[in-house]
């Protein structure tokens, strides 16, 4: 026979169960959410794993910022297989048929290339018949820009070439990255070979097929030291899936961190409701006790009850999250390299209502553990029930210290390190209780100094915030999350376009031509006089690489493993030589030569910037050699400087003195203003007509560029911040009703005592406007803190406000609480006092 | 014989402030199986208090209890819980029905907490004792105030208790229904051999107890079975509020 608290549970949950379901409802979203990101997440691994070998479109890979050496060469021919070139640079595009210009990556390949999956375009034929002839396959969104069409011209470089097709999608890239740079691609074999002269950038590739059976992982293994010597680059499928997988899985971590801060609002909600629930209930229990039932199957009762609740949140979250799971490729597309399938992980489910059911019942235990506490004598003293509180027992402090310690095991399961993993709970702590601090604050103020000067309409409507069994704290917190969220996103991405838009203000140069060879520099500042623009600067630019500090090489370095050998190390240098400091330095130590005579000297003398000197840990009197494209040049630093990042002009980690570099392989950039872009797109496409290697860029563009990404990361983010605010309106709604029957007893007295329907009814609105002003304010105070605090410490530029758009997202939450805070108290203002009394309320 | 109910130098005080309110003192009384007995007296004089430390409902202060062989005072709130579903039943002013549950599920639930068998058929027996055989599947709030009342009382019987303890059982019905209500009341009493504690206000009720204890300020003012009942009866009608 099943115990009595099971039945009991079942038949007292009668009369409750629709109401249940509303409370539960905020915990559903929270589930939906995990399941949803997982079940994405774990589809998105397979689909990796499936399509691997397209994500690289080959066996193996080898890349190289500058033509493979003849060793290379050597061991290229020796790997055998089917093999494919391929070389990448940046370079202008020039669209003849509408003058137009734009900034490009160049992919010059040879056929073959993907081996494994395809290039996709439009009309599909293009991918492989654009390399039979001077043909481009150009970047879709590139096309639409510029109303270019196929058959249409393009010039790279000294030569033309016919547009076959538009580029849907390419071996190793997401639409993400194309935003950053559209993509063309030409065949190499009609590349413009002047595009590659020495100084400009291009990376060399070759991509490798072999027969079945070949481990193109063993390969790079053993040629790894011959490799690195050379400073080739390799990736195998194993090593690209890895990258990918790693990235993508920080990516829908994050997303489903996010989606558990909804779940643990939700099941603060739950909690929330769980309190009000059992604050019904006291009678009963003190009835069962005077009955003779011991404490802890009288507790059952109820725990069975929040069990029951949390399966049922469970099941109805995982079939709502899994029809989420296919929205989730629209919001993520254009950062997946693959499509991904629409299936059920069952893991995600299992991972989802675990934790859903988990959360939610722990939460419940705080309010439920009043019950232990509950006097049969309650029974005799109705009283009494107001004095029931729950004590901060030891069992109480359990069940604070268990919810704690799974957030923080969730967060490092789901975090790339445990440091992170704890960081997240921390930040959640902190986020969680300067909410919590901000809405009490505004509370106690409404009740300390209420104000005095509204109607009593209005004073009424603002004292419900603080009146007995109120959610507004819950509820500020489920939807100040979510403002938090959307509003730092929002003051993120103003502060940093407004920073971008004024490091060109004034006389600071807006527009930058670069891959000028030495003998164009004359020509390109003539094209600018022409028209009247200035030339701001003119710098001549030289690559390199560290090959040793103080005597020690870098390939010594990577061998020692105590050495911390980072990526300041391994970079390419892009230097400069002049006198002495611009405007944007600051000598802190040593003296800048301004020319020196190679000659005479052992040491050539350079200048460093102060961060990238902590990175390689040097400082004055340190020896550097660099490799100056096939040159050895030894170097002493005799002097550091910071540099301020955030201007639109050249800064150098290595300055070198006059009289060094004047001979190496370099290129030049030439810094102007416009102040028009109709200016700034005629100069750049006179100066790329007559110089087909310059390319050219302008602060709008990089800020357009920059907005877009933004863009796409907010969307993003604001779908995930409508899980909590969506939250934070069920909260609201369970509220609403969880306060129905006083509310209509407080409506009927009102209206006994002569108040008007109308009066009692703009009661309400003043009520949920309050409301929505207060979470909406809250979270926005706190978003102000945050992105002060990102602006400040993390991006280090100045902090800009958005205020219409803050208050229009003000506006957005009063209107939704309002909307959602009115339809679920219809009725109740519309209620006869006669008929109230008389159903005894 | 022993005594179902006994309670000897019984003292309760309440904390206020810096304070202790000394709500019963010195109470002491034997109550044998089938005994009566009406607890009367002002409001504030410490009858429900009373009532419910007799009934192991809270701890007192000072003194001993013994119900139905159990020294309360050595007991475990869970096992004075035990005692009380073992041996004990109540009816209540408000009536208390668990408004979740049907008329006959209410009645059940001592029966159910116990694991007793048959307890349907019992609670469908009582029911029908009560006159609401019919209405078994109604839910308190479709019930009149009688109604809910009659269905308390089902559930006191419910486990034949050796002790009823009755708050105040017709203080929220009209004079006709809680009349009705005494009549079944001590009519199922009668039958069972139950021993009958009741606190109340009702002039009219309270005679009809085998014993009367009257209160007064934390104090047994006068006990029936001390000395004459009616001239103890006298001063009372004055005072109950």
């Amino acid at each position: 026979m099943a115990p009595w608290y099971l039945k009991f549970a079942w038949r007292d949950s009668r009369g409750s169960r629709r109401r249940m379901l509303l409370y539960l409802s905020s915990m559903i979203l929270g589930v939906a959410a995990l399941v949803s990101i997982n079940s994405f997440g774990n589809n998105l691994r397979n689909a990796i794993d499936r399509e691997a070998e397209t994500l690289l479109g080959a066996d193996l890979s080898f890349e190289s910022s500058r033509p493979f050496p003849e060793e290379i060469e050597f061991v290229i021919d020796s790997l055998g297989g089917l093999q494919s070139r391929r070389i990448s640079f940046s370079s202008m595009a020039y669209f003849e048929r509408t003058d137009d210009v734009r900034l490009s990556t160049v992919r010059a390949q040879e056929p073959g290339f993907p081996y494994y999956g395809a290039i996709e375009t439009d009309p599909p034929s293009a991918a492989s018949t654009f390399l039979t002839g001077n043909n481009a396959l150009v970047d879709a969104t590139l096309m639409s820009q510029f109303a270019a069409e196929v058959g249409d011209s393009i010039r790279i470089g000294t030569l033309t070439y016919q547009i076959a097709g538009k580029l849907i999608q390419t071996p190793r890239e997401t639409a993400a990255i194309m935003l950053f740079s559209p993509r063309i691609y030409i065949p190499l074999e009609h590349l413009d070979r002047t595009l590659l002269e020495a100084g400009s950038r291009a990376d060399y590739e070759v991509y490798f097929r072999f027969p079945e059976g070949r481990d193109a992982d063993a390969i790079v293994e053993n040629l790894r030291p011959r490799l690195r010597e050379a400073q080739v680059r390799t990736d195998t499928v194993e090593e690209e899936k890895e990258g990918w997988d790693r990235s993508l899985t920080n990516l829908y971590r994050f997303l489903s961190l996010v989606g558990f801060m909804s779940l643990l609002l939700g099941s603060l909600g739950v909690a929330s409701s769980v309190h009000v629930y059992v604050r019904q209930r006291i009678g009963t229990v003190a009835v069962l006790r005077c009955f003779g039932s011991r404490t802890w199957p009288t507790f059952s009762v109820y725990l069975i009850q929040a069990v029951g609740m949390g399966v049922i949140g469970a099941v109805l979250g995982s079939l709502l999250g899994f029809a989420i799971q296919a929205s989730l490729p629209l919001v993520l597309g254009d950062f997946l390299p693959v499509s991904v399938d629409f299936a059920l992980s069952w893991s995600a489910v299992w991972l989802g209502s675990g934790i859903g059911l988990g959360v939610t019942v722990l939460f419940a235990l705080l309010p439920l553990l009043v019950v232990k506490d509950v006097s049969p004598l309650v029974a005799l003293r109705a009283d009494l029930e107001a004095d029931v509180r729950g004590q901060k027992s030891p069992l109480w402090w359990l069940v604070v210290v268990t919810i704690g310690l799974s957030v923080t095991l969730f967060a490092i399961m789901q975090s790339p390190s445990p440091k992170i993993g704890i960081g997240y709970s921390m930040s959640l702590v902190i986020v969680f209780g300067a909410l919590v601090l901000v809405a009490k604050t505004l509370i106690r103020i409404l009740k300390n100094h209420p104000p005095t000067k509204l109607s009593y309409v209005s004073r009424q409507g603002i004292a419900n915030l603080h009146r007995p069994h109120n959610q507004t704290l819950i509820m500020t917190l489920a939807l100040g999350v979510g403002t938090f969220l959307i509003a730092t996103m929002l003051l993120s991405q103003h502060s940093l376009l407004q920073q971008m838009s004024l490091v060109a203000e004034g006389d600071r140069p807006n527009l930058v031509f670069f891959d000028i060879q030495s003998g164009q520099v004359d020509g390109v500042e003539e094209e600018l006089r022409k028209r009247q623009l200035p030339v701001l600067d003119r710098v001549p630019i030289v690559s390199m690489r560290i090959s040793s500090i103080n005597g020690t090489t870098i390939s010594a370095m990577r061998a020692d493993t105590t050495r911390n050998l980072t990526w300041a190390h391994r970079r390419e240098y892009r230097s400069s030589y002049r006198e002495g400091l611009t405007d944007s330095e600051v000598l802190i130590s040593g003296v800048m030569d301004p020319r020196v005579d190679p000659d005479t000297l052992e040491f050539i003398p350079v200048s460093i910037e102060n961060d990238i000197a902590e990175m390689l840990d040097v400082s004055i009197g340190d020896r550097i050699s660099f490799d100056v494209q096939g040159f050895e040049m030894d170097t002493r630093i005799t002097s550091i400087r910071t540099v301020d990042w955030q201007r639109m002009q050249t800064n150098f980690y290595f300055v070198f003195p006059l009289g060094v570099l004047e001979d190496a392989p370099q290129f030049n950039v030439v810094l102007s203003r416009t102040d028009t872009a109709l200016e700034s797109a005629a100069a750049q496409t006179a100066i790329v007509r007559r110089f087909p290697n310059v390319s050219a860029i302008d602060i709008s563009l990089v800020m357009n560029v920059f907005d877009e990404i933004f863009s796409r990361i907010a969307f993003i983010v604001r779908f995930m911040a409508l899980f909590t605010i969506i939250t934070g309106l069920i909260v609201l709604s369970g509220a609403v009703l969880i306060s129905r029957f006083q509310r209509i007893e407080e409506s009927v007295l009102l209206k006994t005592i002569g108040a008007s329907k109308s009066q009692v009814l703009r009661i309400m609105l003043v009520e949920y406007i309050a409301l929505g002003i207060l979470a909406a304010t809250s979270g926005i105070i706190l978003a102000l803190g945050g992105g002060w605090a990102l602006s400040r410490f993390v991006f280090e530029i100045d902090f800009v406000i958005p205020t219409l758009q803050l208050i229009g997202l003000v506006f957005f939450e009063v209107f939704m609480t309002l909307t959602i805070g009115l339809l679920n108290s219809r009725g109740v203002y519309a209620k006869k006092p006669l008929e109230v009394l008389r159903a005894e309320v | 014989m022993s005594a179902v109910l006994s309670v000897s130098n019984l003292t309760k005080t309440f904390p206020s402030g810096d304070k202790f309110i000394t709500v019963l003192s010195n109470i002491s009384f034997e109550l044998m199986a089938g005994d009566t007995c009406a607890i009367v007296g002002p409001s504030g004089s410490g009858k429900t208090t009373l009532l419910g430390l007799s009934a192991g409902l809270d701890d007192p202060s000072a003194g001993t209890i013994v119900l139905c062989g159990h020294h309360l005072g050595d007991l475990s709130e869970d096992d004075r819980a035990s005692v009380r579903n073992q041996h004990v039943g109540f009816v209540f002013q408000t009536f208390r029905l668990i408004p979740t549950l049907t008329a006959l599920e209410n009645v059940m639930v001592p029966g159910e907490l116990r694991g007793k068998k048959n307890v349907r058929q019992i609670a469908l027996d009582l029911l029908d004792r009560v006159g609401l055989a019919d209405r078994s599947h109604h839910y308190p709030a479709q019930l009149s105030g009688g109604e809910q009342q009659r269905v308390g009382l089902a559930r006191a019987f419910v486990n034949r208790p050796s002790i009823l303890f009755a708050d105040e059982p017709t203080g929220n019905l009209d004079a006709e229904t809680g009349d009705a209500v005494i009549e079944l009341l001590f009519d199922l009493n009668r039958t069972a051999g139950t021993t009958l504690v009741l606190v109340t206000h009702d002039m009219e009720l309270a005679p009809r107890a085998g014993r009367l204890l009257r209160l007064k300020g934390g104090q047994i003012v006068s006990d029936s079975a001390l000395e004459d009942p009616v001239r103890s009866l006298q001063p009372l009608s004055t005072e109950v509020d």
